[in-house]
């Protein structure tokens, strides 16, 4: 059985058919990217997953639970956590507490703290900013700040959006090592990308939405070698 | 989706705005102008020919602390709901009125006609401040629930009318359960007469106001700062979305915001009743309009703001007749505080929207 299992989904914003029936699969333990263009709906479907859009139509499982009876801070109970597009850091509260935030439905003392050593092991750059408040770090460090916050969840599932965007190029190379790392450590990862270069570097399978609709899946192999790929999502002619 | 306008509308347009805001920023700025010039005179008239002694002076300013201590208390709700909602709860005053009425009724008369108030006065006190706690975040949690929870994603105007109307509601329901009479409010033998302090004297109730406000505002602001919850409602007031995906309830976040506000409110009650020993269904609405002027003063959505703003309109009610109206001729200028602290209201509004410590806010959330 998948971890995850999007079945059909269709999902609007108001009148607007954003997501025309996506179906996709995350196994234990693997890197899954999304890519495609602006708009094409990635966005969107880990909103479907997280719960913070409810599916019209199509179901949304997780370990063989369907997840639509859940709002979204239930979902978090469940074992997913998401890093936002955009970051989404509280620009307000310190970088500890952002990271407290993370851990909000646990109440194990004990396993919070060792998770906030763990995650300032990952990112020692938070650990001296942590009574810093977040609006203040720099786009770098509110990436790795949202990512830290995420694990704080101990998810088993980590949904990325757009983790290299705004990014400079060496930053980029960071953040994916980390999520090579993260995998590692037994957290399965649904990636968006636009940068589909890095994402089918790091991922073993992937998927190509446009506007709405998978159009491609394949590993990511498969994918690096597909000549529509390579023409339409990684600049090679 | 913006609508691209085309040249000719667009250009138009512009004229049209240039002109205005010349007109009216010249009429603003005569405004400000003559008020400056009239505080300014009045003031020197004042104290060129100083009506009153120093130690009235310190009056004005004792009674400026303990009524702005109330605002302050009071516009915390305002500020805290806005934070969190960017909605302007004026059913707020209702939820200051209900706390109290109902504890005087039930409790503080009663214990008065038992003589079981003065035998135990801060025992019964501390019963009658924590039912009408009780009472207000009761009302507040049922008006949150029922009336604005199902408007959360209307347009803003939405909820702003259903607050009014939950305000009529409140104050009626309050005058059909209680009569439209007003209450006394017993006094306690404790807090009769005064203490000497700085070579006047200060009420006694005026002293458990200030320091009663002091201990809950130092409260609040462990209870927002330091605690989960209180970290939580800061996080559904910077984005409710990403809130959620922390694992945190967002409904009950923000009926926590209104119950902590109405608890708040509660307490502003009791302090109220102690200083002016009566209660009636309507006493909610002056209170609560003065409140949300301090709120808006401060920088509505700042909780640091709303205090602030609250001890800064008592001390211009309470001073500010004395200083610069009473130098201008203006007969029985006390009699227009409550002049002063609307003009103040309109002026923020005009001149300084964000308030005194208003950061970004009115920018990103307008």
């Amino acid at each position: 059985m998948a971890m995850l299992e999007v079945h059909d989904v269709h999902a609007y914003y108001g009148n607007i058919h954003a997501l025309k029936g996506i179906s996709i699969t995350v196994e234990e333990g693997e890197i899954v990217t999304l890519i495609g263009a602006n708009g094409a709906g990635k966005s969107t479907t880990l909103k479907t997953i997280s719960g913070l859009l409810k599916p019209r139509q199509g179901h949304v499982h997780l370990n063989g639970e369907d997840l639509a009876p859940f709002s979204a801070h239930e979902v978090v109970y469940k074992g997913v956590s998401m890093v936002p597009e955009g970051r989404g850091v509280f620009s307000r509260l310190t970088v500890s507490e952002n990271l407290d935030m993370g851990a909000f439905h646990r109440s194990d003392r004990g396993g919070i703290s060792a998770d906030m050593e763990r995650v300032f092991d990952l990112f020692p750059r938070l650990e001296e900013r942590r009574t810093q408040v977040a609006g203040t770090l720099s786009g770098g460090e509110q990436q790795m700040l949202a990512t830290a916050r995420a694990l704080m969840a101990r998810p088993s599932l980590l949904l990325m959006d757009e983790p290299s965007m705004g990014l400079a190029p060496v930053l980029v190379e960071s953040v994916f090592d980390t999520i090579v790392d993260i995998n590692k450590e037994g957290t399965t990862v649904l990636l968006v990308e636009q940068n589909a270069h890095m994402a089918l570097q790091i991922a073993s399978r992937g998927y190509v939405l446009q506007t709405g609709e998978i159009v491609l899946k394949d590993s990511a192999e498969g994918l690096r070698e597909n000549p529509t790929v390579q023409k339409a999502y990684l600049g090679i002619d | 989706m913006e609508l691209i306008p085309t040249p000719l509308n667009a250009e138009s347009e512009m004229r049209a705005k240039l002109q205005d805001t010349d007109i009216i920023g010249i009429i603003l700025w005569i405004f400000r102008a003559v008020i400056l010039v009239l505080v300014v005179w009045g003031t020197i008239a004042a104290l060129l020919d100083n009506p009153y002694s120093t130690r009235q002076w310190l009056d004005f300013i004792v009674f400026g602390i303990a009524q702005g201590s109330m605002y302050a208390l009071i516009a915390i709700g305002y500020t805290l709901v806005y934070g969190v909602l960017f909605m302007i709860n004026f059913a707020h005053g209702e939820f200051f009125m209900s706390g109290v009425m109902t504890a005087t009724v039930f409790l503080a008369g009663p214990m008065a006609a038992s003589g079981f108030l003065n035998r135990n006065p801060i025992l019964s006190l501390l019963i009658i401040t924590l039912v009408s706690m009780a009472v207000s975040v009761l009302v507040a949690v049922v008006t949150e629930r029922i009336a604005y929870k199902p408007l959360r994603k209307a347009p803003r105007l939405v909820p702003l009318i259903t607050a009014i109307g939950a305000s009529f509601f409140w104050q009626y329901f309050f005058r059909g359960l209680f009569g439209s009479e007003v209450k006394p409010f017993p006094q306690l033998e404790i807090l009769t007469g005064t203490i000497p302090f700085l070579g006047t004297d200060i009420l006694k109730t005026h002293v458990v106001v200030i320091i009663v406000t002091i201990i809950m505002l130092v409260g609040l602001n462990f209870f927002i700062m330091r605690t989960k919850i209180g970290k939580a409602i800061r996080a559904v007031a910077e984005d409710k979305d990403v809130a959620a995906l922390m694992g945190i309830d967002v409904d009950r976040t923000v009926t926590i915001t209104f119950a902590t506000g109405a608890a708040m409110a509660g307490v502003a009650g009791v302090l109220f009743a102690l200083v002016f020993r009566q209660v009636h269904f309507f006493m909610g609405f002056i209170p609560g309009i003065k409140a949300f002027t301090a709120a808006v003063l401060g920088g509505i959505g700042s909780v640091p703001g709303a205090a602030i703003g609250g001890f800064f309109l008592g001390m211009f009610e309470s001073v500010g007749p004395a200083l610069f109206l009473e130098g201008l001729g203006i007969p029985a200028p006390h009699q227009l505080k409550d002049v002063i602290a609307f003009t103040m209201l309109v002026f923020v509004l005009i001149f300084r929207p964000q308030g005194i410590l208003g950061e970004r806010l009115s920018e990103e959330k307008a």
